[in-house]
């Protein structure tokens, strides 16, 4: 590899070496380019640890001290150190696309950090729900300060959106994957915040999720995040879990009124409960019905993958210079006219898109079914009438950000 | 034991399986490096200087600055990099330098040979003076991220856009790809 790039240059460099070295006669030395360093690598690991600790505290003041006080605190301390101090990169939702990018591509080793910073939540999540949520995750925080007065969503709307997260994380990792761009950092709304610069749609997109999430509280979280859906599966196995009451339940429904996100579920005295041979028809018929629902998923996405294939640059330059030759000569498109003076033949740029294309059709039907398989699951979900006795915190909606505990008349 | 906390343990335990396969896959396939750490660098060699270093890096002035390797240089009067084409008298007046922010700025150290320096708080990456050095000159001053500067987003926006892909994840180990000299013009990496 070395003396591929060795040999390149030296086939480039003789025409560019146009001056001799000069011979200085008075005893000036040449200086040497400045190298100024990055941050270090040990500052990396102090991230972990920073988040290792809050994570730690928001499962302390959640399950045992009852504190949202405490988690307040803690939702400040993360905005300042991962927001406003470390400014965003690299977070645990980005690193899922690190993950899968070490995975996919034999030339990117994972820094352990980021593997670190990928499992730690989740480790967490089956520990103690979602706590990576309520305090430590910086989009979850600055969303979290600025819920101003939340309207009840209708919970059809509400689970039909939170599909979202689940199409945003399939696609990010088929666009990981395919080595074509890690569209959750390029679409991260509230980096730019952080940084207090960045791309003007980027700002934009960032105010207008603050703007929405004054009345819809955590809009991000809820409808978008892909490492929330992740957590959302892994937290309703949590071995721990904040809980509303601390020793028994007056239904006083005061708890339903505090959450902003409804991830309070009512007792089976408020529910009207299904007849259960009905319910049980329909639960085997849907059942059936997942194999369909992903055949037909995979099916959609092997048949879209011409387009989504269009994001990858390679793929996207070959099929303008194929559809419209005459764009050769347009002296203003910068990509055109670079592969121009690469020298790199039409042929083998088509050739390297195709093998992309075809990844992104693989991609494409594991991506289908997979949504397939979550919309299955979800409808399911809707049948299954769990018995509860009580009013209780939804282990998957719950982000433990400890708002109920306050309201709960029990102490 | 119920059927309720059956299930909770076992989805538990099956999701810890998972993560534990991942971790183990990736670390069997010595895909994780311990001390690791990858920062965004410019292949000077690929890179066209198009310009859009300046205008698509997240800050608000380019983390890319022009990088002046001295030892490829040769100390020219008339310089490809500082002069605009077909300057007549070699002032340096504003109208005659091709930097538009007259960052780059030279040091007359002896008969016939002029230093060349780049003011970092003045240079925007717009390259202009990389494309001049590179066509009329050696080709010393190159284009390259500052890592004080960059954030090191985990996606660099500009390597995105790069239409040469001369952006890459290189290792923090050899963290600055810089050109050479007269001998070996080829990229030298440095810490």
């Amino acid at each position: 590899m070395v003396i591929l790039i060795w040999l390149g240059a030296f086939s480039i460099l003789p025409a560019q070496q146009r001056f001799p070295k000069p011979e200085f006669r008075t005893d000036y030395t040449q200086p040497a380019p400045t190298t100024p360093e990055s941050r270090a690598t040990a500052m990396e690991f102090l991230d972990v640890a920073v988040l290792l600790a809050v994570m730690s505290l928001t499962a302390w003041f959640a399950i045992r001290k009852r504190s949202r006080k405490g988690i307040l605190v803690l939702t400040i301390v993360s905005i300042i150190y991962f927001g406003f101090y470390k400014k965003g990169c690299i977070c645990p939702i980005g690193s899922i696309q690190n993950v899968v990018l070490a995975l996919a591509n034999p030339g990117y080793s994972l820094p352990l950090y980021v593997l670190l910073l990928f499992l730690l939540p989740l480790v967490f999540s089956l520990l103690f729900g979602r706590v990576f949520c309520g305090a430590a995750c910086p989009l979850g925080a600055i969303q979290d300060l600025l819920i101003f007065k939340p309207i009840t969503i209708a919970p059809w709307l509400r689970k039909t959106l939170g599909i979202f997260p689940y199409i945003y994380l399939g696609l990010a990792v088929l666009f990981a994957a395919t080595g074509t761009e890690f569209i959750i950092c390029r679409y991260d709304p509230f980096i730019g915040i952080y940084r207090t610069h960045g791309p003007y749609l980027m700002i934009l997109l960032g105010i207008a999720f603050l703007l929405t999430g004054l009345f819809v509280a955590r809009p991000y979280c809820r409808f978008l995040c892909p490492y929330g859906a992740l957590l959302n599966i892994t937290s309703r196995f949590s071995w721990k879990h904040l809980s509303v009451y601390p020793t028994h339940c007056i239904e006083c429904k005061l708890c339903t009124t505090a959450c902003p996100f409804e991830a309070i579920d009512f007792p089976d005295s408020v529910r009207e409960r299904p007849e259960t041979r009905k319910s049980a028809r329909r639960f085997i018929l849907f059942f059936i019905l997942i194999p369909v629902l992903m055949a037909a998923g995979g099916w959609i996405g092997s048949r879209s993958h011409v387009y989504l294939s269009r994001a990858h640059h390679t793929v996207a330059l070959a099929e303008l210079l194929i559809s419209h030759p005459e764009l050769r000569n347009d002296t203003d498109n910068l990509d055109i006219q670079t592969f121009l003076a690469s020298g790199k033949s039409l042929e083998t740029l088509a050739a390297e898109a195709q093998v992309i294309r075809d990844k992104f059709r693989t991609g494409g039907w594991i991506l289908g079914a997979f949504l397939g398989l979550v919309i299955g699951f979800m409808t399911l979900n809707q049948l299954i009438y769990r018995r509860k006795e009580d009013y209780q915190a939804n282990k998957g909606a719950c982000y433990s950000c400890a708002r109920c505990l306050d309201y709960c008349p029990v102490e | 034991m119920n059927r309720k906390s059956f299930i909770n343990q076992s989805g538990r335990w099956i999701m810890l399986g998972a993560m534990a396969y991942l971790t183990g896959h990736i670390f069997f396939r010595r895909k994780v490096s311990a001390s690791g750490k990858y920062v965004w660098q410019i292949d000077p060699y690929k890179c066209n200087q198009c310009g859009r270093c300046a205008t698509q890096c997240v800050r608000a002035v380019s983390a890319v600055k022009c990088v002046h390797a001295f030892q490829l240089c040769g100390y020219c009067d008339l310089c490809g990099g500082y002069f605009k084409p077909n300057t007549l008298n070699l002032t340096t007046g504003a109208e005659n330098r091709l930097c538009p922010t007259g960052a780059l700025t030279r040091k007359f150290v002896e008969e016939p040979f002029f230093e060349y320096t780049i003011d970092e708080d003045l240079c925007n990456g717009c390259g202009k003076c990389v494309k001049g050095c590179s066509s009329f000159g050696n080709g010393s001053l190159q284009l390259q991220i500052r890592h004080n500067l960059c954030q090191n987003c985990n996606e660099c926006s500009i390597a995105r856009l790069c239409p040469s892909d001369a952006i890459s994840r290189v290792p923090v180990e050899s963290a600055y790809q810089i050109k050479g000299d007269f001998k070996n013009p080829a990229v030298k990496e440095t810490r």
